[in-house]
């Protein structure tokens, strides 16, 4: 009985202390949430200003840039798939990876070879433990990601695609991200990201531009009117040329879209670690309560046996003395 | 001129610096242009380098770029660089670290780490 009691002891101390790490790790991964956020606030302009000069290079420019113009027959097509580094963040990487192998599959299926490229530890240690090969791999700042790590998946990605498929390049580019839609809501996004679908991202700059324009005049009138501009670009001067200047543009678009998936990605790692955390801590809560009432009712039943003993002991001396 | 140049300098991950100017002055691949209030819409290229803006007040702001481009209308210029930073912001000793290890081979970073040092000379 006192050896029940004793272990029971020692492991509300050790939940105890399991309970006092996740609650700290919540509570830092709560903080890095908003400054994952806040570096997204920041890179906000230059992907603003960049997506209009595309357009406005798109115009004019002759469109035969592999990055715009896709090929009839995709053969290959590379996917970035974008994991975690650490664990302790839930299904996150798990989630990544299950879609990143449906759209793999999804590829396939369409006669297509898929090169992985892989960013975060997660990833890459599913991939070679499978024995699959990758095109890249990319770890050690999934949590914070600088525009230099960007830069360099960007800059690989670049060089698959330039290169034809028959020398081992790639026809298309994918992405498997997380996209943090708010505190509580991630979800895995996959997305082609050359050849340029020509809805996606500039249309939505464009809802958001028209938005916040109108919201800023108020008037009806002067609404319209602002809206009429965003529609019509300046008649650009290209320097040197248009040609060139797109083709300038298009690698930093792309090292742009790698850089805001990244950012994208870790307020969604810190997010989905901040609610594992959380869960974690709110179990080590319930399990210490169970323990406690586990401990407290061996501890009674050890009185409660000392008691009985004494007393049956006191009977068997009384019974002994009386005869 | 009756308005000002409403300026923005955008590197990838931070605007730089934004402010009201009267004359800017970058490097093309072509030569360097002068953009005053009132020029025509241009997207330029832009070569790695200092980009010199003159405020309205009088200060002048230098800014070592890496590349990127340029694009002005209707007096509002973006300056967008992958990398960007004041003159005040420049660690010397960082940039010519990096120029030594990247050797004059004449790449990007190299580029970039040569722009850095010329921008911390000249202030």
């Amino acid at each position: 009985m006192g050896a029940q009691l004793r272990e029971l002891r020692q492991r509300i101390r050790s939940v105890d202390s399991i309970k006092k790490i996740t609650r700290a790790q919540e509570l830092i991964a709560t903080s890095r949430i908003a400054r994952a956020q806040q570096f997204a606030e920041a890179a906000r302009p230059y992907s603003q200003a960049l997506v209009r000069a595309m357009e406005a290079a798109a115009e004019r420019a002759r469109l035969d840039n592999p990055l715009l113009e896709g090929v009839e027959e995709p053969r290959r097509s590379a996917i970035l798939v974008v994991t975690s580094d650490g664990g302790f963040a839930g299904a996150y990487s798990a989630n990544v990876i299950r879609q990143s192998e449906a759209l793999a599959g999804l590829l396939r299926e369409q006669g297509q070879e898929v090169v992985p490229y892989v960013v975060g530890k997660k990833g890459v240690s599913w991939f070679t433990f499978r024995g699959r090969e990758f095109g890249g791999s990319y770890v050690d700042f999934t949590g914070k990601p600088s525009y230099a790590d960007a830069r360099k998946i960007a800059d690989d990605l670049l060089d698959a695609i330039n290169t034809p498929a028959e020398e081992g390049g790639v026809d298309e580019i994918h992405i498997v991200s997380t996209h943090f839609r708010n505190m509580v809501t991630q979800e895995v996004r996959a997305r082609r990201l050359f050849p340029i679908m020509v809805e996606d991202v500039p249309e939505e700059v464009h809802r958001a531009e028209a938005g916040a324009v109108r919201s800023g005049n108020g008037g009806s009138s002067g609404g319209s009117a602002a809206a009429a501009r965003t529609d019509v670009l300046p008649l650009y001067e290209f320097e040197p040329s248009a040609d060139e200047v797109l083709d300038a543009l298009l690698p930093q678009y792309a090292g742009n879209l790698v850089y805001t998936a990244l950012l994208d990605a870790a307020a969604s790692e810190w997010a989905a670690r901040r609610r594992a955390m959380k869960n974690a801590t709110d179990n080590a809560g319930e399990l210490q309560e169970t323990l406690t009432r586990q401990s407290n009712s061996a501890r009674q039943a050890e009185i409660t046996q000392e008691i009985s003993e004494i007393v049956g002991g006191a009977d068997a001396l009384a019974a002994a003395g009386s005869e | 001129m009756a308005e000002d140049l409403n300026v923005e300098v955008v590197a990838a991950d931070r605007k730089v610096w934004s402010g009201e100017a009267s004359i800017v002055i970058a490097r093309t691949p072509e030569g360097e242009i002068g953009i005053m209030p009132g020029h025509e819409p241009v997207l330029g290229l832009l070569v790695a380098g200092a980009v010199t803006v003159r405020g309205t007040g009088g200060e002048t702001v230098v800014v070592a770029v890496s590349g990127g481009f340029l694009s002005v209308s209707e007096n509002q210029i973006a300056i967008l660089a992958e990398q960007a930073e004041l003159a005040d912001e420049i660690d010397v000793a960082a940039a010519q670290a990096d120029l030594d290890a990247l050797g004059e081979d004449g790449d990007g970073a190299a580029r970039w780490a040569q722009a850095r040092l010329d921008v911390a000379a000249s202030r």
